[in-house]
């Protein structure tokens, strides 16, 4: 019997391309939840949505791995198979060829890109992680519904028959005579299957605990271990950030503004603002996630002192001198939303010089590199 | 069917064109001619390297193991080589920073080593569980 089947990779196949569908529709909603100005506004709940669809999407990126490994193992024979005869057919086999080549290399690109950049890895020298990552997702999702157009029928075939059926199989090459009965194989096709599933959910609970809390004593191999200044990890500290110095002085003022009207507060007058206790997730778009409870100012009530309106962009600012992210964009919804708050303390203590201090920004259902740090300018626009 | 076949791979065209043209309108030529180096090494590591060691190891372990101990064998290294595979990054710690003590942070050589002990240990019980069943004759169900 053939371990190497449309049986076998047709199943297996089904559960990739149910992965790959996932982690473009969640792709998909983490590009929208980073756009400045959405034409359609991120929804602010459920605070914790951000959390869930980043890291089922690094997740199920993880399962991956296993399912295209054994998928490809699956289809191996193929790569090697004699042209057909006839012009036409020679023409749409090599067409075909070039699109498993494109979905293979794009899978395989996604995958490799995706793992280094949860993992803060950028072997690459020049090219943009977020730019590249979501344009070739387009190019693999793409592949991926061709691929399924061209094999419909053979897909149907061999999910519409037995696993252990044989009427889809290549004809066997062992009709020389002579040759000694094959030697037995490892496993049966439904024993494939089980490993292949298996190694899915071993490398998830291997890794998931970095998004999912009651998992981490079992994650060995997460990217954070959960832990950190107050209880939360740190994405960029303040060294990196080069705010060390700007951050703890003296003279830190936020500056509130709208159109010509400028408010500047030190941290005492916003620690003498009323105060309010949120308990709202960290989500980073590398897929770990923690929950803090953030005691700070309604973004709101700092607002009122300029007598913004309710739903307006502001424009947040960081102490940090460079990084695409020093300066971001708040759309209204947020601003609006009572939870979103410029927080000054987190579980119960001064806010942690890596966690933002003075003054952070954090706002329900969002992407945690736009929860600015060290917040030194707002301004209406 | 043929109709919906057509239909659903001029979208499969479409979305991968629109990918293309992505990639290619964003980014300054140097970056692109990267992401293309990238992509094909990537399939070359798969096809060349990966792929036929795959096929080494299934032509070798057949001849290597006794009957009994084949199966589990398989098993067991199917899981440990993919999971091992999918967490290169964090088993290296290639991104670790040092201002960064949050990132990177668990023992991840004795957290992997406890990960292989328990699958070798798997290996071992379900090859001697066949062996007394009688030789480990036939496929093994795995899994």
């Amino acid at each position: 019997m053939q371990l190497r089947s449309a049986a076998v990779a047709a199943r297996v196949g089904v559960w990739l391309g149910a992965c790959f569908g996932v982690c473009f529709v969640t792709g998909l909603v983490s590009h929208w939840a980073q756009l400045p100005q959405p034409a359609v506004p991120f929804p602010t709940s459920p605070a914790w949505g951000y959390r869930f669809t980043q890291g089922l999407h690094v997740t199920t990126g993880i399962a991956c791995v296993p399912l295209l490994l054994v998928k490809l193992w699956s289809v191996q024979p193929r790569l090697l198979h004699p042209f057909p005869p006839g012009t036409g057919r020679k023409v749409a086999d090599v067409a075909e060829r070039a699109s498993i080549g494109v979905l293979v290399a794009s899978a395989i690109f996604q995958l490799a890109t995706g793992l280094a950049n949860a993992a803060r890895w950028y072997p690459w020298q020049s090219f943009s992680f977020r730019t590249t990552h979501y344009a070739i997702a387009w190019v693999a999702i793409g592949a991926l519904v061709l691929h399924v157009a061209v094999k419909l029928p053979v897909i149907r075939a061999a999910l519409g028959a037995d696993v252990d059926d044989p009427s889809l199989d290549r004809p066997p090459r062992s009709s020389r005579p002579g040759r000694p009965e094959a030697r037995p194989q490892a496993l049966t096709r439904r024993g494939l299957l089980r490993t292949t599933w298996g190694a899915a959910a071993v490398a998830v609970l291997a890794t998931a605990g970095s998004a999912v809390p009651w998992l981490r004593q079992v994650s060995v191999l997460g990217v954070r271990s959960g832990d950190g200044p107050q209880g939360l990890p740190v994405n960029t500290s303040a060294a990196r950030a080069g705010v060390t110095a700007s951050a703890t002085t003296a003279a830190y003022r936020l500056e509130v503004v709208r159109g010509d009207r400028t408010v500047v507060l030190t941290r005492d007058d916003l620690a003498a603002l009323p105060q309010r206790t949120e308990t709202l997730p960290i989500a980073c778009v590398e897929g770990w996630s923690a929950s803090g409870t953030w005691g700070g100012v309604r973004l709101r009530d700092v607002l009122a002192l300029v007598d913004a309106p309710g739903e307006v962009d502001v424009v947040v600012t960081s102490l940090q001198e460079s990084g695409p992210f020093r300066r971001t964009r708040l759309p209204g919804g947020f601003v609006a939303d009572d939870r979103t708050l410029l927080a000054l303390r987190l579980d119960g203590e001064t806010l942690a010089l890596d966690h933002g201090y003075p003054a952070r920004l954090i706002a329900p259902n969002r992407p945690g590199v736009l929860q600015t740090k060290w917040v030194t300018r707002l301004e209406v626009v | 069917m043929r109709a919906a076949r057509l239909l659903l791979g001029a979208l499969g065209v479409a979305l991968a064109a629109y990918g293309a043209w992505l990639l290619l309108g964003r980014q300054e030529g140097a970056q692109v001619r990267e992401v293309a180096l990238w992509f094909v090494v990537g399939v070359l590591v798969h096809d060349l390297v990966l792929a036929p060691l795959a096929v080494a190891v299934g032509w070798v372990l057949p001849r290597a193991l006794p009957r009994a101990a084949l199966a589990p064998v398989v098993v067991g290294g199917i899981v440990l080589v993919t999971v091992t595979l999918a967490t290169v990054p964090v088993l290296g710690r290639f991104g670790a920073l040092p201002d960064n003590p949050t990132l990177l942070d668990r023992p991840y050589l004795a957290g992997w080593s406890v990960l292989a002990g328990l699958v070798a240990a798997g290996v071992v019980a379900a090859t001697v569980a066949r062996a007394r069943r009688g030789g480990g004759g036939g496929a093994a169900p795995g899994g």
